[in-house]
């Protein structure tokens, strides 16, 4: 079952950028890829529960602002330590100009 | 200005595998949210930008230079011309070496991160750091900074022992133990306290590590003899020791005689001005505040950050000697006094430091 909810508008996140989500206790990170698409993970580093969207984009990778652990945030894939355990990623859509994730993924 | 710190009474137990670490944990210490300047997330993506220019500039007058001085040392060898062009070959590559580790480390030197890998483990190599202990143990020590029972990387605790500190001026300890850690992990064999902060999973790389190091020591070891010459020692091996003078100077510097069990780093960090040639060799890490309150920020964009944050910082020290007129009576009289530290004044513009989010004292 999906839950769709309304995280941003598409203008509210600069390219190659990051910004954080908190939805009903959770918090997630939502992001604007240079290729212009966006994504969605966990807003939490996997390593020390560290806010991601206080890290930095480049490419494809969110490196950590705590020990620069770097993840893929469009697969979630941890890149190496101390980042070493997968991040959640979640589905994604764009809808008259709102940026929706479907955090029951 | 006072503020609270939230340490143990003494004797303090610093080891990892001692109860400090369990009471850090309860209190609150570790992994705990600590102070950060406020700056706005524009002017913070801007200094965080990582390029491979700087650094790729670096380090090939680096390498160039170590190649330059190592080989006219080699040139010499035998006579008195030799030892100007080993004392720079050695500070290259002793200290030069560390603070390559360093950043490196981080992952923030290059932007190319094979670039980072690759000079991160020449300069592990060098400093005698294996690159995945190391990796862990600084990681902890950022999480954890000087916060006694978690911070693997205290290197002066209360009461201070300086003959220690003097020894390694030369790594006299500091590498021999280096080298003797380093046949323990090509034995495959760890520590308690390295258990604790290096998951399982990463354990096989520290060993597999070690045995290629051992390797190449061994290597040295018999061109010696086969030369009869420690010659082959001086250009690998023996650097660690005899250039490790300038990483200490600096190293020291970092967080000796002042707080500990806060959370706020500029309390328990300095910030010093330098020279340029002693901020090559350290590649800015005189910017101790800055670097540990914002580990993302390159090396090269350090002076940045530190005008951005200068109001909200104690002042900086000017020179070596200005942190070293503080330390050494520091340290002095911790030897009697223990519970002696230098307390950080942070200047009228400056935000306060938090309370501590924690319920026990003492
Ligand atoms: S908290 Fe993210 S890498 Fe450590």
């Amino acid at each position: 079952m999906s839950e769709w909810v309304e995280a941003c508008a598409v203008g509210d996140i600069a390219e190659e950028d990051v910004m954080r989500f908190d939805h009903a206790g959770r918090t997630f990170a939502v992001y604007h890829s240079p290729d212009g698409k966006y994504y969605a993970t966990d807003g939490l580093c996997t390593h020390e529960k560290v806010h991601l969207a206080d890290g930095l984009v480049m490419d494809n990778i969110i490196e950590c602002p705590k020990h620069n652990g770097r993840f893929d945030y469009r697969t979630g894939a941890a890149k190496g330590a101390p980042a070493c355990v997968n991040l959640k990623v979640y589905p994604v859509k764009i809808e008259a100009g709102m940026v929706y994730i479907d955090i029951a993924a | 200005m006072s503020f609270e710190t939230a340490s143990a009474p003494f004797p303090r137990n610093y080891s990892l595998e001692g109860p400090l670490n369990e009471r850090a944990k309860q209190i609150g210490l570790a992994n705990a949210d600590w102070y950060k300047s406020d700056i706005p997330r524009p002017r913070m993506k801007e200094l965080m930008q990582r390029s491979d220019g700087p650094a790729t500039r670096d380090t090939l007058i680096w390498i160039g230079a170590l190649i330059l001085t190592g080989g006219l040392g080699a040139w010499f060898w035998g006579t008195w011309w030799c030892v100007p062009f080993f004392i720079v070959y050695g500070v290259l590559y002793g200290s030069g070496g560390d603070s390559r580790w360093h950043e490196c480390g981080h992952g923030t030197a290059f932007r190319t991160q094979w670039k980072n890998d690759a000079v991160y483990q020449i300069a592990c190599f060098m400093t005698v750091r294996n690159p995945t202990i190391w990796r862990w143990s600084h990681s902890r020590h950022h999480t954890d900074t000087i916060i006694v029972g978690r911070d693997p990387e205290i290197i002066l605790m209360r009461p201070p022992e300086l003959a220690k500190a003097v020894l390694n001026i030369f790594g006299i300890l500091m590498v021999p133990q280096a080298w003797w850690a380093m046949l323990r992990y090509a034995s495959g064999r760890l520590t308690d306290g390295e258990k604790d902060f290096i998951p399982e999973p990463e354990r096989p790389r520290v060993f597999f590590v070690a045995r290629v190091w051992t390797a190449i020591y061994l290597a040295v070891l018999a061109a010696c003899v086969y030369l009869g010459s420690i010659l082959p020692a001086m250009l690998i091996g023996l650097p660690s020791m005899y250039g490790a003078w300038h990483m200490l100077m600096t190293g020291l510097t970092q967080h000796i005689g002042l707080a500990e069990d806060v959370l706020d780093h500029r309390l328990n960090c300095r910030t010093m001005y330098i020279n340029p040639f002693s901020r090559f060799v350290y590649w800015n890490m005189n910017y101790h505040i800055e670097h540990h309150m914002f580990p993302m920020v390159p090396y090269h964009r350090l002076p940045e950050l530190h005008q951005e944050i200068l109001p909200d910082c104690p002042p900086p020290y000017h020179g070596f000697w200005a942190c070293y007129k503080e330390i050494i009576p520091t340290l002095w009289r911790q030897r009697k006094d223990p519970e002696h530290f230098v307390r950080r004044q942070l200047p009228a513009t400056a935000r306060p430091t938090p309370p501590l989010p924690i319920a026990v004292k003492g």
